[in-house]
C-alpha cells in the first residue's frame, strides 16, 4: 500500500484514496470525436514515469495528480488541482 | 505438564515445547505422509520451513489444517490429527503410489492434461482422493481476527543477537522501535547456542528496548513488504486451534516504517541424497534446537553430515546430552573437523538410508571413494545456510552471489531497508560434488520434487526456472521451497553449465508464512461484510412489516402486504391505488445535487446532455447526463430553485458514480467555473405522492394551490419547511416532498394521514416498477444499460443543440448513428406472461434480435406488458415476435408496439 503525499492533508494511506484516471484519458470538452475516441481507447501505458489523477476520496476528498513510477511505484510529485490551484 | 492429543492417543508435553518437540519427546517420529507419493515423513525442522510435518489442529470450525507442528506451541487440551493418509498413519493405502512413483514423475499433470479427456477424467478421481493436505473446516471460525495500524521510526524483524541489538540501538536514541518475533521467546540462535550470549542478555536487552519506549511483539510474523516501507505483521494471540482469551485469535498490523531492519537470520539445507526423506533425518541446527531449548534428544545413535563448522556445534551439543556420535561425515577435505573430537570422515559424501518401520536404521556414505555404512537411528545434516531475503526481495531489492556461502544475499533496494546479522553474512560451506542417486534424493519435500525430476524437466526443454518450477511443481507447497530452491537451481546451473546466479532466480511473494484467510478479512467479515445504509423513516416503514428490497447499500420497502397477500398481490393493490385514487411512498434514495453560483447554469449543460439555462425560476425538467464515450449513463430532474440555485436529482444506483462525476468535473474539467455542487442525497427524505387525487391531498396538506405539473415551490407542511416538486414517474399526477432529513417523520405522518383519509395507500419499489412500466419510464441499469445512446431511447429531440455537453464529441460517431442499434420498445403479450430478461426471436431457432429489459402487468386492464430493446426496433411497430427464456423454460408471443401503454399522451398528470 503506497503513502501518497495529499497536497492538502499531507502523506497519508493508498487506502484512502481512488484511483481515477490517467492525465492523457481526459476528454477536454472541446475535443472531436476522433480527439475523445483517441483519449479514451488509444491511450498510452509508459513503463516509467505517468500522470494519474486521484482522488483523497475518504479524507479531502480533492482532486489531485500524481507522477508515479509505474515499475517502481516511486510518486515524484503530487498536485493539488481544482479551484485551490487557480493562479 | 501440559495434555494433548495426536491422532486420537492421549500424550503428555513439557511447558513452552513445540507440538513436534513434544512428538519428539513422546518418541513419535512419523508424523505425515507426503502430498504425492505418501512417504512416510518425519520432522525436519524446528522452525517455520518445516515441509514435512503438518497437522490439521484445533476442532468444529477452530480447525487450522497444513499447521506446522514445529509452529504451533502446545496447550492444554490441544488435538492434532496427521493428514493425507488413509487409514491411519502408519498402514496407508495411498503409499502404494510411491511404488508407482515413475508414472507420477514431473509434469505428469500437464501430460494428462493434454492427453484425451477421458484419460483426465480416469485419473482425476484417484488424484483428487489421493493428493492434498488437510481438509478445510467446513463450520465458520468461531473467533474473530483484528487489524491494526502502527507507525515507527524502525521496525526490526527478528530478535536473535543482530535484531535485538539493532532494537536497542535504535531505541536507545530515541527513535520509536518495533521489534517482532515469530517465534513465542526472544533470542532466536541464542536459544540453541546460548555460549557467546545468554539468557540473562536476552532478558536484560528486551527490557532495555522496552524502558527506552520500544514495543517488542512475539509470535508475530512480517508476512508481506509493501510499497513505501509498509509492513504487514501478522500477530498470533492464541495458538491454532486454541479458544482466544478476549476472542480474539490473530491481529494484521499495518506498519509504516520510517526504516525497516531485517535481522531475519537464514535457513539451514538439507543435502540431497538417496532416501534423505526417510524420519530419522534431521536439519543439524534443528536437533540442536530440540536438545538444547526443549531437552529432547531424539536419537541414541547419530551420523551428522555436513559441509561446515556449524554442525559440529550440534555434534557437541548431542555428546553433552549423552547420545553417541557414530560418525560426522564431512564433505571437506582434511584437516576439517580434526581437531573435534569426534570420529570425522572427510570427503564424506551420504549417499543413502536404509530404515524399517518407518525408522532410520543405517547411513552409507562415499568416503574417498569408497562406500561406508554405519547403523544409526538418527542423521543431522547441514547442506549450508539460505539467507532470509524474502522481505528485501518484496522491497524491490536485488541480491549479491556469496561464492564462500554458496548463497545469494541482499544486495541494493529502493526502499529504506537494510539487512543486518545472518541474513546478510551467512556461514561459509564447502560445494559439494552432487548426489549419486537423483531418482531418491529429494529437493521439495512437501511436493515430492526430486533431483531426477527436474533432470527430467531439463530434458523434456524446459530451461528457465520460472518453468521448471511450474512443470515440477518445486517451490509451490506451503513452504513456498524454503528449502527448495536453492537445491534446485544449484541443479539447473549444473545443467546449464553456468554459475547460479545466471540461472535465474524466482519471485519471492508475500506473504512469508501462510496466512489464515479470515485474518485477512478482519473485522470485515460475516455480515459487516457490506456496510447497510437505512432510510431516515427506516423504523416508520420496519413497523409496516414490509418485504424489503436491497438497492445498492441501501434497504427500500418493497411491498406493504396485509392480510396474507403474496408480493405481486400487494404490488398490483398498491398500483391500483395509484392509478385510482392516491398512493405515498419514500422517494429518499434518489442522488440529489444542489448546485449554485453564478456559473451553475453552464456548469449543469456541462453535466446534462439537455438544456438547464431556459428554465425559469421554479420549473424544472427531466434531464439525462452521458459518458465520455456518448452512452447514457444515468437520468433525472433539474430544477431552478433560484436564480442562481439548481436541484439535480438522479438515480438511486448511480447516485455515488454521479457525485464522483460532478467532483470531476468541477475539481478537474471545470475548476474557473463559479460554482458549487453539493452532495445533498442523505440531507434530504423524500416523500411521493401520486394519483388522481394527489392534488387535493396536497392542497389539504399545505394550505394552498399546488404547484403545476414540472413545477416546484417552497412550502409548510405540518409546521416543517419542504421543497415540492411536481415531477410524476407512475404517469398520474405527483408530487415529491423534499424535507431535511430530521423532520422527515413528522412530514411522513401528516402526508399518510392525509392519504388514507382518502382511502390510499402505502406503496412499494414494486408497484412503482409496475407503474413506470407501464408508462414507458426509464430505469437506470434497466433500459438504461450503459449500451443505449440518446437515439436508441428516443431521448435524442431533448439533445443541447448547442452541444458541449460531455459525451458530445463521443456521441457524434458516425458508427452510433448507423441502422442496426438495439432501440427501445414496448411489448404486448399476445398469449402467456413476458419474461423479464428474455429474448427477442422471430422464430424458433433464429438469432437473438432484442431482449427484454423489464416485464409488468397492465395494472387496470390486465395482461402483461414489457419494455425492451431490438434492433432496429423503432420502426418495427406491429411485428409478431417470440419472447424466449430457455433457462426458465419460459416463452410468450409478443407484438412490438410504442414504449408507452398507458395515456401516451400525458393528459393525466397535467391539470
Amino acid at each position: 500500500m503506497m503513502l501518497i503525499p495529499c497536497p492538502h492533508c499531507g502523506p497519508r494511506a493508498q487506502s484512502e484514496f481512488i484511483y481515477e484516471r490517467t492525465v492523457d484519458s481526459v476528454v477536454p470538452l472541446d475535443a472531436t470525436s476522433q480527439e475523445a475516441m483517441a483519449k479514451l481507447f488509444t491511450r498510452n501505458n509508459p513503463r516509467g514515469v505517468d500522470d494519474e489523477i486521484w482522488r483523497h476520496t475518504y479524507g479531502c476528498r480533492a482532486w489531485m495528480v500524481l507522477s508515479r513510477h509505474r515499475v517502481t511505484n516511486e510518486i515524484s510529485e503530487c498536485r493539488a488541482i481544482g479551484p485551490e490551484a487557480l493562479p | 505438564m501440559i495434555n494433548f492429543s495426536f491422532d486420537g492417543k492421549a500424550y503428555t508435553a513439557q511447558v513452552g515445547d513445540t507440538l513436534a518437540a513434544a512428538l519428539l519427546r513422546n518418541g513419535i517420529g512419523l508424523v505425515g505422509r507426503s502430498f504425492k507419493y505418501h512417504r512416510p515423513r518425519g520432522i525436519m525442522t524446528a522452525g517455520v520451513e518445516e515441509p514435512n510435518a503438518l497437522v490439521t489442529v484445533g476442532e468444529g470450525g477452530r480447525a487450522e489444517p497444513n499447521t506446522r507442528a514445529t509452529d504451533v506451541f502446545v496447550y492444554e487440551g490441544l488435538v492434532a490429527r496427521s493428514q493425507n493418509r488413509w487409514p491411519n498413519l502408519s498402514f496407508d493405502i495411498g503409499s502404494v503410489l510411491g511404488l508407482a512413483a515413475p508414472a507420477l514423475s514431473a509434469g505428469f499433470y500437464y501430460k494428462t492434461f493434454f492427453g484425451s479427456a477421458k484419460k483426465w477424467m480416469f485419473y482425476e478421481y484417484f488424484i483428487r482422493k489421493a493428493a492434498g493436505l488437510g481438509n478445510a473446516p467446513t463450520q465458520a471460525d468461531p473467533d474473530r481476527f483484528s487489524h491494526r495500524a502502527a507507525f515507527c521510526d524502525v521496525l526490526v524483524v527478528g530478535a536473535g543477537p543482530a535484531g535485538m541489538q539493532a532494537a536497542l540501538e535504535a531505541a536507545e536514541s530515541g527513535k520509536r522501535v518495533i521489534l517482532v518475533e515469530q517465534d513465542n521467546i526472544l533470542g532466536a540462535s541464542l536459544i540453541r547456542d546460548p555460549q557467546e550470549l545468554d539468557a540473562a542478555w536476552i532478558e536484560a536487552t528486551a527490557a532495555r528496548i522496552r524502558a527506552a519506549g520500544g514495543r517488542i511483539l512475539t509470535r508475530t510474523t512480517a508476512s508481506g513488504y509493501w510499497e513505501h516501507d509498509l509492513v504487514t505483521l501478522t500477530q498470533r494471540l492464541s495458538e491454532p486451534g486454541q479458544t482466544p482469551d478476549n476472542g480474539v485469535a490473530q491481529r494484521l498490523w499495518h506498519v509504516r516504517a520510517g526504516q525497516v531492519i531485517l535481522a531475519s537470520g537464514s535457513i539451514e539445507r538439507p543435502m540431497a541424497f538417496a532416501h534423505n526423506d526417510r524420519p530419522g533425518v534431521m536439519l543439524s541446527q534443528a536437533l540442536r534446537s530440540y536438545v538444547r531449548r526443549f531437552g529432547v534428544v531424539p536419537g541414541k545413535r547419530v551420523v551428522i553430515a555436513t559441509n561446515n563448522d556449524d554442525a559440529y556445534k550440534t555434534a557437541q551439543a548431542m555428546k553433552d546430552a549423552g547420545a553417541q556420535i557414530v560418525a560426522v561425515l564431512d564433505a571437506r577435505p582434511a584437516p576439517a573437523g580434526a581437531n573435534s573430537g569426534h570420529r570425522v570422515y572427510n570427503n564424506a559424501i551420504p549417499l543413502s538410508t536404509k530404515g524399517a518401520r518407518h525408522c532410520l536404521k543405517n547411513v552409507s556414505a562415499s568416503v574417498d571413494g569408497q562406500t561406508l555404512e554405519w547403523d544409526a537411528d538418527l542423521l543431522a545434516v547441514s547442506g549450508g545456510f539460505t539467507p532470509v531475503v524474502h522481505l528485501h526481495m518484496q522491497a524491490g531489492g536485488t541480491l549479491d552471489w556469496n561464492a564462500d556461502a554458496q548463497a545469494f544475499v541482499p544486495a541494493s533496494s529502493r526502499q529504506n531497508v537494510t539487512t543486518i546479522g545472518g541474513a546478510a553474512e551467512p556461514q561459509p560451506i564447502f560445494k559439494m560434488a552432487s548426489a549419486a542417486k537423483p531418482k531418491k534424493s529429494f529437493i521439495d519435500f512437501q511436493n515430492d520434487v526430486t533431483l531426477a525430476d527436474v533432470d527430467l524437466a531439463w530434458a523434456e526443454g524446459y530451461r528457465s526456472v520460472e518453468h521448471l518450477k511450474r512443470y515440477t511443481t518445486l517451490g509451490m507447497a506451503t513452504d513456498q521451497g524454503k528449502l527448495s530452491n536453492m537445491a534446485a537451481l544449484g541443479r539447473l546451473a549444473e545443467k546449464q553449465g553456468v554459475a547460479i546466479p545466471e540461472a535465474g532466480l524466482t519471485t519471492f511473494r508475500p506473504p512469508y508464512t501462510p496466512v489464515t484467510m479470515g485474518l485477512l478479512a478482519g473485522a470485515g467479515a460475516k455480515d459487516a461484510g457490506a456496510h447497510v445504509r437505512r432510510l431516515a423513516l427506516y423504523d416508520l416503514h420496519a413497523a409496516k412489516n414490509p418485504i424489503w428490497q436491497p438497492l445498492g447499500y441501501w434497504f427500500r420497502p418493497r411491498a406493504y402486504p396485509t392480510g396474507g397477500e403474496t408480493l405481486a398481490q400487494a404490488a398490483l393493490r398498491e398500483a391500483k391505488a395509484v392509478r385510482n385514487n392516491v398512493g405515498i411512498t419514500d422517494v429518499s434514495t434518489l442522488a440529489k445535487f444542489e448546485v449554485s453560483g453564478p456559473d451553475a447554469a453552464a456548469f449543469l449543460e456541462i453535466i446534462c446532455a439537455t438544456t438547464v439555462s431556459k428554465l425559469a425560476v421554479g420549473r424544472g425538467r427531466y434531464t439525462f447526463m452521458l459518458r465520455e464515450d456518448g452512452f447514457v449513463f444515468d437520468d433525472g430532474t433539474v430544477w431552478r430553485l433560484d436564480e442562481n440555485r439548481y436541484l439535480l436529482t438522479s438515480s438511486t444506483g448511480g447516485a455515488d458514480r454521479m457525485a464522483t462525476h460532478i467532483s470531476y468535473v468541477r475539481q478537474y474539467l471545470c475548476p474557473h467555473l463559479r460554482v458549487s455542487a453539493v452532495n445533498v442525497q442523505e440531507h434530504y427524505a423524500g416523500i411521493a405522492i401520486a394519483g388522481p387525487t394527489a392534488k387535493a391531498v396536497l392542497t389539504t396538506l399545505i394550505g394552498e394551490e399546488p404547484p403545476r405539473h414540472m413545477s416546484t415551490v417552497p412550502a409548510v407542511i405540518a409546521g416543517v419547511p419542504v421543497i415540492i416538486l411536481a415531477a410524476s414517474y407512475s404517469g398520474e399526477r405527483a408530487f415529491e416532498i423534499y424535507i431535511t432529513a430530521s423532520d422527515a417523520a413528522t412530514v411522513w405522518a401528516a402526508c399518510e394521514a392525509e392519504v388514507m383519509k382518502v382511502g390510499g395507500a402505502l406503496y412499494g419499489l414494486e408497484a412503482m416498477e409496475f407503474l413506470r412500466i407501464e408508462k414507458g419510464h426509464l430505469v437506470v441499469g434497466g433500459e438504461v444499460d450503459g449500451r443505449m445512446t440518446p437515439h436508441d431511447l428516443a431521448l435524442d429531440k431533448m439533445l443541447n443543440k448547442a452541444g458541449g455537453f460531455i459525451g458530445a464529441s463521443g456521441l457524434a460517431r458516425p458508427a452510433l448513428a448507423e441502422a442496426g442499434r438495439r432501440q427501445l420498445v414496448g411489448l404486448e403479450a399476445l398469449d402467456g406472461d413476458i419474461p423479464e430478461g428474455s429474448m427477442l426471436i422471430p422464430s424458433e431457432g433464429a438469432s437473438p434480435q432484442g431482449h427484454v429489459s423489464a416485464g409488468a402487468f397492465r395494472i387496470i386492464e390486465g395482461g402483461s406488458v414489457a419494455l425492451g430493446q431490438l434492433v432496429d426496433g423503432f420502426s418495427r411497430h406491429g411485428e409478431i415476435l417470440i419472447a424466449s427464456s430457455p433457462t426458465r423454460g419460459q416463452k410468450a408471443r409478443v407484438r412490438v408496439v410504442a414504449p408507452h401503454f398507458y395515456d401516451p399522451a400525458g393528459e393525466r398528470y397535467r391539470d
